[in-house]
Parts: C-alpha cells; structure tokens; sequence
C-alpha cells in the first residue's frame, strides 16, 4: 500500500516536471523576498515544519507534491505580512501537531520538555549517591595495600 | 532494602518494553485529519468541464468528496467502487482533481467513467491544503449540513466501503433523524 | 539446488550455536574442563557455516538467481556487479544474516585473542555471544529466511535495488555500522560472564577494556559514514536528521562512550563497578533498539525496511529476553559486588563520574525524543513529530558541559586533586580559549556568531589543556622527545579521540552557522552567485549509464574570477524501477564544499536548482575519523598485550582474593 503510495507521488513529481510551463526571465530566486529577515524566516519556517506525505523530512528537504505547495504558500504568506505565529496556526488547522518538528509545549508533552531536566535530577542524584559511599568508605581508607598491588600487577602483567 | 534499587533497570525496561510492544500495533502513517465536524473549507473554482463552482453548489445531503488525479495508479484501483455507487446512486459523489491536467482529467474520466456528480478542479493543489490533503486518492465523508465527517486515506476499495464508511453513513442518517 | 545448501549451513550454524550457547556455560559452572574447551572449536564452527551461508547467498546475488526471492526484490541484471554484491544487504533478510555473520566474526576473534583468559571466562563469554546467535539464526529461519525460494515460476528479472541504495555508501556504511554495534554485544557477553561468575574485578574491565575501545571505534566510523553518505547522497545539505533510525546508533554510542570511560576508572581505581557493567548492558541494548526500530517500522523514518509486525513480535522477544534477563542478572548479582575505594569531590573519578551522568542524560534525552511520539500516539490517538530542533535544544547544552569537563578531567589526579591547582592550571587558558573563539572566527569568516563562538571557544579549550596536560607530564623528563616516549599509547590514544571531538566540535560550530544555499532557476549560460563563488550553468546533456538514464549538466565554477574545478550534478531515472533521482555535485575542499543539486528541468533547457556553500563540513567527519584512531590507539597500549602472555591456573585463583573488602 505503502509502496503504491509513493510510486503515486513519484508519478506526481514526473508530472510536474512535464506540465510547468511558466516562462522565466533570468536567474530567478524561486522564491523572491523584499528583504534578508523574510527570506531568513522562510528557512526557518520550511526546516521546522514537516512534510506531510515525506518518510520525514522537513519542506525544504522535500520536492514535488504538497511539500512543494506548502513551501509556496509560506512564502505567499510572508509576502502578505503574517507573522510566524499565523502562519503556523494555518499550518496546524490543516495538518494538526504533526506538522511541527519543534512540538509544542502542551500538557502532554510536558514530559518531553521536561523529561531531560528530571533525567539531569536522577543523574545528579545517583552521582551523589556513588560520592557519599564513596568518602564513607574514604574515611576508613581499604586500598590494595603494597603486597595486594604487587601481586595484581604480577597477576596482570604489569610491570 | 538498598539492594532494592538495583532492581529500578530492570523495572524501567519492563515498561520501555511494554511500550514497544504497544508501538508495534499503532498505525503511524495516517495522519488524522484535522477537519474532522468542521465545515468544508470554502471554495470557488472551476470544474473539470470548466463551469464555476463553490460550496452552494455541493449536495445538500450526505456525500463523499473524493480527491483524485489522472496521474494516480491507486486512484485506478478505487474507481469501480466509485462508479458502482454512484450508477446505484447510493451516495452522491463529488471529486477533487488535485494537481492535475485538464486535457489529462478528462481524457481519464472519458476512458474510465465519470462517477463524479462535478469534479472541482484544482490545480495548484490550493484548496487540498485546505483540505489538509497530502496526496491522492483520499475520500471525505461530509454531511448534508457540509460538515465533513470522516477522512479515508488511500484506496477506498468495497472492503472499506463496507467497513469504514457504511457504519459511519448509518451513525449520520440515525442522527440526522 | 545451491541456495538450500545456504539454507543448510544455516541451519547447521544453528545447531552448532546451540551447543554453544549451552556446553560451555554449564561447562564453566561445574567446572567440566572438556564442555568449557568445546567453546572454541564452536565459536569457530558457527563462523564458518555462517560464512558458507553468506557466501552461497552472495553467489545467487552474483549469478542472479532470480528464484531466489531476495535477489529477485532487490536486484536487477543490469546491476553493475559491486551493487549486486552488496544488493545482499540491501533488504532485511541478507542485512539480518550479515549482522549475525559478524557477530560470529567477532566470536571468532574472541576466541583467538583470549589466550590470556581464564578458560572458565572465555567459555562464559562465548556462551553468551552463542545464546545471542541462536536467536537470530532463529529469527532468521523462523521469519526471515534469505534463503526463501519462487516457486514455480521465478521473474525473468529482479526488480532492482532502490535506487538510493545504489552507492559507494552503501557498500561501506551498512556493514561498518553493523560491525560496530554488534562489537557491543561483546563487551556485553563479558559482562554478563563476570556477572554470572560473580567476579566483577579489576581484571574484567582491563579485559573488556581493548574490545570496548575496538567496538566503540568502528561504531564511530560506521555512523560519520552514515552521515557522510546521507550528506552527499540525499543532497538536502544537512549531515544529521535526528531521524528515528539515526538516533539508535547515537544512543548506543552515547552510553558506549560513558562505557570507556567507566571503564578506565574501574581498571584502574576498581570503583564504579555495577555502574560500569550496567553500561556495558545499555550499549549492547542501545544496539538491539536500533534493530528492533528499523525492522519492525515502528517508527516512520526515512530508511525503514518494509515491515511485519511478526518480526517486531520476534526481535522484542529477544530484546526482553537479552535485555530483561540480563537486567535481573544484574539486580541479583550486582548487589555484592561492591567494593569502593575513596575519593575526593575533586578528582578524577568524579570528573569522570560527571562525563558518565552527562553522557547517559544525553542518551535518555535521545531516547526520549525518538520514542515519545509512539507514547503520544498511545495517549492521544494524534500524531506529533519530533525533530532537529528539539533534539539540538536538548543535546547541545549537554555536549558543551561535557566539553567543559573535558579539559579539566585529563588533568585531574586519581583520589584527590587540589582546586586550587586546578584552577592555576587552567585559569588562563580559559581566557584564552575565550579569546580565541572570538577572534578566530572573526578573521576567518568576517562576521560574528554565538555559534562559531562558542564551538571555536569549546575546540580551543580542548586543545590548550591538552598542550598544558602533555607538557606538565614530561616537565621532568630529561628531554622533550624522552618525555613524549615515556607516555602511554593508551594515553595519546585518549588525547587523540579528544582532538576528534574539537575538530568536529569546530566543523559543526561554523558549518551550521556559515551555511549558504540558494535555489534558482538557470537557463543555459546563466550564472548564479553565492558568497565570493559563482556558478555559471552551461546546460545539460542527455546520456546513459550502465542501467540508468539521466540528464547531466555543466557548471564553470570561479571564486573572485579564478576557476575552480566544474561540477556536472546529475538527474537520472533507473530503467528497472523507473524511479528518479539526484546526483549531486560536490566540490569537497578542507575549508568548503561546494555542492549543487539539480531540480527540474524547465522549457527551453533551464533547470530549478539549488547551489550551496558549506564551510568546514569535512571537519565533522575528520573529527570522527581522529576519535577512531584514538579509540584503536588506546586499545593497542603495552598492558593489554602483555597480559596475553601468561597466565597460569593457580594465579587465576588468587585474583578472587584480592577483592578488597570495605570494613
């Protein structure tokens, strides 16, 4: 099914190459911007933001198919003065959570946000675990003593 | 009691497996639709026969929205089901003829039947963004109110006309009653 | 006929596997001297008959016997013969039985450099890697069979290979990859074998120690090759996806990394002991993860294989049975082996200490972000995606603490080391590290980021400790030269592997931040600029390859008016599949690369494209190179081969003794 699916998109893709007909002047941008900080958030837009149909790949990885239709309608957007903030919530009315490959902060991914932070806490906490033993067990110094040592390395092969 | 902690590994794979187990069931490849009980986006294009159409002219009762290409093989695949429902003229069918070419549309519709009641025609693939439309074939299922209803993805064979959408054109008429 | 002789070496590894991963065990726990020396001559039976088996399959590959079902999916006639080869691992089937064929290669070279080893331990190690090979030879046969055969009619011809597997990549990646993460179900077999000896000592981690360092290189190796690959193959400019089936080999790498480090503080201070065996286990699982993920399709990815649920059923058994029964292993055995020695706050085994919690919060973090949309899914019944920027939110603070601790922790003294050494040691080369990520990248590049900054500031540091480190350890030796041989090779293989993480840390500080791209339509004679280069398109040509056709185009390439070399990017369709794809190309430099990858081609011979300037890209795979060499460095230092010599039954016994025992 799956398979099927994509020699579909790959027929979409053909297609395209045969149908576009616009005629261009030279050196064209794909997509034009009036200035840096435009053409700087239509980057940023199309790597955050996935691509529907793809395997996983964000829209400015994909071509052809809606990836590509996504992409201009970014950049129709951003010509048209909507924020970042808009243009993601016309994304996220079309295609839900999925779309966004920086998932929203929500209280069912608190624990994604959050889960490195406790990880951190754990790990503190082990560490500090392994240390208190550690100096009690400093206290009452057990080291091999000199004939142990000896031996370890004769046993070894050290030396 | 100390020694208890070095069980905590073993514990936490336990529910990491547990997990993964589960993962192996879920369908993570369709993506649910976002319009589910919300109205059809608005539209005003043309047909495939080039008459102007907008939402005023889709069927006042339940119907399927189909979004389909000449350039899709599964699109093949799902039409004698199109084509058997709309000659027994058990659900009005309306298509979408997403990203394709008129010349080519309706060299296909020639060849293989029109099971369509019109087939809005859209080129730039615009209105199937509004749809949340990420390739062809999939089907809407929208009430006779324009709320769509349930999405299908991929080919809509009689299986899953008897299994998905059956069931959940029976739920809407009892409703509507 | 032929492949069923695959099919019965298979099946004969099998039988062999199972007496190995039983005999020797019991051997080794009764003491029966003959069950326990059947280990070797095993390890080497199983090795052979995969290989038989392999090699069989690999001829039906070459002599494309299309009966078989495997070569008929994955490969066509017109294959040129090198892709026909490593067309065997172009599916799940053949890539399976070449995973399980290197870990008998690994059995085998267990079994041959062990000489040094108690037999009882080689046996116990043995056995475990024999368990391991009965259930995949297991999987295989039972639902994966390369060996599967069509009947009565086979396909006049394959199908082909997909055609983004047609690659010098591919030929190199897949198995490096493999070869690496099964090289941690070694260092896992010895763990469980002290495990079930009950004998956690210093002996145990100098004996994993040179096979963890070997499996830790080649996984480093095997995943810049998968980076690399993925660079110039899928042609999106980037070098890491944080894509589901990517992340696994991170996180086995991840807790591999903690791993040698832990390591070399239970060698050498016999502290951190169940830590570091538990480590070994969450490599060695990290490893099977990685293979459970790909080939159930768990996980929608870019290089899954195609999927049945029956397989995922399968390998989550061996995964619960390996990974769940090692875990309870060492929950019961874990618990005596303690016997700590003290150390001080400031130390080297609590620097050390630090790089493991970082390291292991990294790889959890990992983790988490990979399989929380499955949690998501569970929940919620919605879809979500996590991707690269939550990924490097969470894992680039990491890394710079860990570097931070880096400089310091080299310098750091076993047991106790005065902060106020320290700090006089370091102070200044703080400042400088400082001032050099500021300037260097200002005189190199023109222009200022936080990201060149930082990662120039974070290299910068690593290499002035280093340089302060090397010259205080051979401030008393006689001459420089007498000093620099007086040190270590596992020390210079240390040095080595942190000089690999500056030169990456540098490649990927200025590759992410100083990146250009920009997507034009070109008609013939047309030019584009980006940056001080320019990229004139002279058009295309059709032409043929060996099973493909394509489109090749032209382009004059100059910086300030001087040339550089041409590069003709390519668009091809594979005749067998009719699938299209991308060739782009790259003009690879030590600074830059250049790169254009071609779009459509438009009327009247103009093509959409998009060109690209990636300075210091090369860095981050030379980074991985520099910690490889580092890793196999370390492994070949003077302790670990002497301790192949000798070794005589009664010394064995006393090493048990010498377990200290805390009052």
């Amino acid at each position: 099914m799956i398979l099927r699916f994509n020699s579909c998109f790959c027929a979409l893709a053909l297609l395209f190459v045969l149908i576009s007909s616009e005629q261009t002047v030279a050196q064209v941008d794909t997509f034009e911007f009036d200035n840096d900080v435009q053409q700087q958030r239509f980057r940023t837009l199309s790597d955050e933001l996935r691509c529907p149909m793809c395997q996983n790949t964000n829209l400015s990885g994909s071509t052809g198919g809606v990836a590509e239709d996504l992409r201009r309608e970014i950049h129709r957007m951003i010509l048209e003065g909507m924020s970042d903030r808009e243009i993601e919530q016309f994304m996220f009315e079309r295609y839900g959570d999925f779309i966004f490959y920086r998932p929203r902060l929500t209280a069912q991914t608190v624990l994604l946000w959050f889960g490195p932070i406790i990880f951190l806490l754990i790990g503190g906490l082990v560490a500090r675990s392994v240390f208190r033993r550690a100096r009690e067990v400093g206290e009452t110094e057990v080291a091999l003593n000199d004939d142990q040592k000896a031996r370890l390395n004769k046993l070894v092969g050290n030396k | 009691m100390s020694n208890l902690k070095f069980y905590i590994p073993a514990v936490a794979f336990l529910a990491i497996a547990g997990l993964l187990w589960r993962g192996l069931y879920l369908d993570t490849r369709t993506l649910p639709s976002m319009l589910i009980d919300k109205p059809m986006p608005s539209f005003a294009l043309a047909t495939v026969d080039g008459e102007a159409v907008s939402n005023i002219d889709l069927p006042d009762q339940i119907f399927l929205l189909n979004v389909w290409g000449s350039y899709c093989l599964p699109c093949l695949v799902e039409h004698p089901t199109f084509m058997r429902l709309s000659e027994e003229g058990e659900i009005p069918v309306v298509g979408v003829n997403y990203k394709d070419r008129n010349e080519l549309a309706q060299d296909w519709l020639e060849t293989n039947g029109n099971p369509f009641s019109f087939s809005i025609e859209d080129l730039d693939g615009r209105f199937g963004i509004d749809l949340g439309v990420y390739g062809a074939p999939e089907t809407y299922l929208v009430d006779s109110d324009g709320v769509i209803r349930y999405r299908h993805v991929s080919v809509l064979d009689e299986t899953v006309w008897q299994e998905e959408f059956i069931p959940a054109i029976t739920e809407l008429r009892a409703e509507s009653n | 006929m032929i492949p069923e002789l695959g099919q019965f070496s298979l099946i004969l590894a099998f039988c062999l596997s199972i007496l190995l991963g039983t005999l020797p065990i019991i051997g080794a726990a009764r003491n029966n001297v003959l069950w326990m020396s059947l280990a070797r001559p095993l390890a080497a039976g199983v090795f052979v008959f995969l290989g038989l088996s392999i090699g069989i399959l690999a001829y039906a590959f070459a002599t494309d016997d299309f009966s078989v079902q495997i070569v008929a999916a994955q490969s066509n006639s017109l294959l040129p013969m090198h892709y026909k080869l490593t067309a065997l691992w172009g599916g799940h089937e053949g890539s399976f039985l070449l995973w399980t064929f290197m870990l008998s290669g690994w059995m085998l070279a267990v079994s041959i450099y062990s000489k040094s080893m108690p037999i009882e331990f080689v046996s116990r190690v043995l056995g475990v890697l024999g368990v391991l090979c009965v259930a995949y030879i297991l999987f295989m046969l039972a639902t994966s069979n390369p060996f599967m055969r069509i009947v009565p009619l086979p396909p006049a011809d394959g199908s082909d290979l997909n055609t983004a597997l047609q690659d010098f990549g591919f030929i190199v990646h897949p198995p490096t990859l493999y070869m690496g993460y099964v090289g941690f179900s070694v260092v896992f077999a010895f763990a469980i074998a002290a495990l079930l000896s009950g004998r956690l000592d210093a002996a145990w981690a100098r004996w994993s120690r040179p096979w963890a360092n070997i499996a830790w290189a080649v996984l480093t190796i095997g995943i810049a090759l998968g980076s690399w690959w993925a660079y110039y193959e899928l042609g999106w400019g980037g070098w890491w996806a944080w894509d589901p089936v990517e992340n696994p080999p991170l996180i086995t790498w991840l807790f591999g990394t903690a791993l040698i480090h832990s390591l070399a503080v239970t060698e050498k201070r016999g502290v951190f002991k169940s830590w570091t065996v538990l480590l070994a286990i969450l490599a060695f699982s990290g490893s099977l993860l990685g293979t459970f993920i790909t080939r159930s399709g768990l996980l929608t990815s870019v290089h899954a294989f195609a999927t049945d649920p029956t397989r995922g059923v399968f390998i989550l058994g061996i995964l619960g049975l390996a990974v769940g029964g090692s875990l309870l292993l060492y929950a019961f055995r874990a618990p005596l082996m303690k016997s700590e020695f003290g150390f001080g706050l400031v130390s080297r085994e609590v620097f050390l200490l630090t790089n493991n919690v970082l390291l292991v919060v990294a790889a959890a973090s990992v983790f988490l972000g990979t399989l929380f949309p499955m949690v998501y899914q569970a929940l919620t019944d919605d879809l979500i995606s996590i991707g690269p920027p939550y990924f490097n939110f969470i894992f680039v603070p990491l890394m710079i603490i860990l570097v931070l601790f880096l400089g310091v922790g080299p310098m750091s003294r076993w047991k106790r080391t005065s902060t106020a050494y320290l700090f006089q040691q370091v102070a200044k080369l703080a400042i400088a590290s400082l001032v050099i990520g500021v300037v260097l990248p200002l005189l190199v590049l023109f222009e200022f980021s936080l990201a060149a900054t930082v990662s120039v500031a974070l290299a910068a540091w690593i290499v002035l400790t280093m340089g302060k480190d090397i010259a205080n350890k051979i401030a008393n030796k006689d001459s420089v030269a007498k000093g620099l041989r007086s040190l270590p090779l596992s020390y210079y293989g240390m040095q080595t592997a942190h000089i690999g993480v500056a030169i990456m840390l540098i490649g990927i500080g200025l590759t992410s931040y100083f990146s250009s791209e920009r997507s034009v339509l070109l008609n013939p004679g047309e030019s584009v600029e980006l940056g001080s280069y320019s990229f004139q398109f002279e058009g295309s040509e059709a032409f043929r390859g060996p099973n493909y056709i394509g489109d090749r185009a032209t382009f004059l390439v100059s910086r300030n008016g001087n040339s550089l070399p041409s590069l003709y990017p390519e668009r091809r369709i594979y005749l067998a599949s009719g699938t299209p794809s991308t060739e782009m190309a790259i003009d690879a430099g030590f600074l830059r690369d250049l790169f254009i990858t071609l779009g459509e081609e438009k009327e009247g011979g103009g093509w959409t494209m998009t060109v690209y300037v990636k300075p210091f890209i090369r860095w981050i795979w030379l980074g991985s190179i520099f910690m490889a060499l580092g890793g196999t460095v370390a492994a070949f230092d003077k302790r670990y081969r002497r301790l192949r010599q000798r070794k005589s039954a009664q010394e064995k016994e006393q090493l048990g003794a010498l377990q200290p025992t805390a009052t």
